[in-house]
């Protein structure tokens, strides 16, 4: 395969980026999207030019951080899919393919494709977690008896990569489908009361402190979520929102 | 789709006492880092238990523990000159990699290191094989030091020059793994020596001779690197051979 890429040139925080045109041959349908970077990048080291930087960790699908703009989506065409699961076989020989990192104030592009996540990190440390004692008396977690509905929905939501797919697809920048993935995961679960009402005010205060945009319902964060996070999960956070303030 | 077999985890890890603390008094290493939990097996799911364990039940009690002692201890001076040697060594580590002679990229370097492991230093190894592994890798990290190419600044993020600096690591710690299974004449847990094997090609252990820890000490040269045996002692259960038959 032949293609041709556009990708975006950032060298520093402050520096202007500019979109960058790179002709690359030899790239093959079983290669991953990162695979074709990479091939890409080793040919600019060759060449003694820097390599285009981007991030990237487990390549399974689990870590959340080869977040790339490929064509306009969040993690290219393949629905359910993050960046390093898609093939190029996805793509046609000939194809012009443009990548761009996540655009969001609140996630400020630290170099080329890579953005800085870390309001993520500080929405996570408001509340996504429960204060349980494991100081050697930890109680069998079958002694709890949950709706297997519940359990299930409960788990649905904490399979969310923390990407920010979900910023990036909203015209807002809103991180509301991220923010109530981490609130359900709890607000589903008997573990999650004690600290129910903080957790989500924190969370959501934290949220608006970093600057990301409010919803407006449009669900284009659901249609590109790698990981199908559903819509439910912004209105199961409304309600507990509603009702930890009265 | 292609389906072909991949390296996806490492047994071992940096040798920690029972907290947890590293040779390096303060510095504490958890999960796969350390060397602890799981001995010569990779089970199903080690890597996330021993983070789990070690993160929920260990180091909240050994690093309060440590730092205990160190409440009164007040801010620490960067104008020692510790500090400064410390500063020193890295910038001109940092340098060494930056004005290589520019031949090779990292990823070069990475995947001949790659296949040189693959090839003589997998499951089923031999003390020919070992032998011209660790004279290759030391050869090849040689090469690396000389001719490495790190495009970019160092002033600036340099994911490559991240990378060569793990890869540098690599190219000591592949040969340091060759050593250690050299060391070992038996074949146990991943560790298939391939001169010791019963009549019907299962592990053969030596539990008389063998029945400890490897823990080397650090001494620049891999080669030279200094073994400490920890003897394993089981208190409890008797020692066995696993049959998967
Ligand atoms: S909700 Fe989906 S898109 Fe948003 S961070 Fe989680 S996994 Fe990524
Ligand atoms: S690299 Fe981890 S999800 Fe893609």
């Amino acid at each position: 395969m032949k293609l041709t890429l556009k990708i975006w040139r950032q060298a520093s925080p402050e520096a202007k980026g500019n979109m960058v045109t790179y002709p690359l041959d030899g790239v093959d349908g079983d290669m991953s999207f990162l695979e074709m970077m990479d091939i890409l990048n080793e040919e600019l080291v060759n060449k003694g030019e820097e390599p285009v930087e981007f991030d990237h960790d487990c390549r399974e699908g689990i870590c959340g951080s080869c977040n790339m703009m490929i064509n306009g989506q969040p993690h290219g065409p393949q629905k359910l899919t993050t960046t390093c699961q898609l093939h190029m076989r996805k793509f046609n020989d000939g194809d012009t393919i443009t990548i761009e990192p996540w655009r969001a104030a609140a996630f400020p592009v630290i170099k080329d494709l890579i953005v800085d996540r870390s309001s993520f990190d500080r929405i996570q440390q408001a509340g996504a977690y429960v204060s349980v004692n494991t100081s050697g008396n930890t109680q069998d977690a079958n002694s709890i008896p949950i709706e297997k509905a519940k359990a299930d929905e409960a788990f649905h939501s904490a399979t969310c990569i923390g990407c920010g797919a979900c910023v990036a697809a909203c015209k807002n920048a809103s991180a509301m489908l991220f923010t109530s993935a981490k609130v359900s995961q709890y607000a589903l679960l008997p573990q999650g009361e004690i600290e129910a009402t903080d957790r989500v005010q924190n969370m959501v205060r934290q949220m608006d402190m970093e600057g990301f945009g409010n919803c407006t319902n449009t669900g284009a964060c659901m249609i590109e979520c790698p990981k199908g996070i559903k819509l439910e999960n912004i209105t199961r956070m409304n309600s507990e929102y509603l009702k930890a303030n009265i | 789709m292609k389906i072909f077999p991949a390296v996806h985890y490492t047994m071992g890890g940096l040798w920690v006492d029972y907290n947890l603390q590293t040779t390096v008094p303060g510095c504490f290493a958890a999960g796969e880092a350390n060397f602890s939990d799981h001995g010569a097996n990779r089970l199903g799911a080690s890597a996330l238990m021993q983070g789990l364990a070690d993160g929920y039940f260990v180091l909240p009690y050994t690093i309060g523990d440590y730092l205990a002692d160190e409440i009164r201890t007040g801010p620490i001076s960067t104008e020692t000159a510790e500090f400064d040697q410390a500063e020193k060594d890295t910038r001109a580590r940092i340098e060494k990699l930056m004005n290589g002679a520019g031949t090779h990229s990292v990823d070069y370097y990475h995947k001949k290191l790659g296949l040189i492991m693959w090839n003589k230093c997998g499951m089923s190894r031999n003390e020919t094989d070992l032998k011209s592994a660790m004279d290759e890798i030391a050869e090849l990290r040689a090469d690396f030091w000389k001719n490495v190419r790190v495009p970019g600044s160092a002033d600036t993020k340099n994911q490559e020059l991240e990378k060569a600096g793990r890869v540098a690591d690599f190219l000591e710690l592949g040969e340091l793994f060759a050593k250690d299974a050299l060391d070992r004449n038996e074949s146990c847990g991943g560790h298939f020596r391939e001169e010791y094997q019963t009549a019907d090609g299962e592990a053969l252990r030596d539990d008389v001779n063998y029945a400890y820890v490897s823990a080397w000490e650090y001494n620049e040269n891999p080669r030279d690197a200094k073994l400490h045996k920890e003897d394993l002692v089981f208190e409890n259960v008797e020692l066995k051979t696993r049959s998967y038959k």
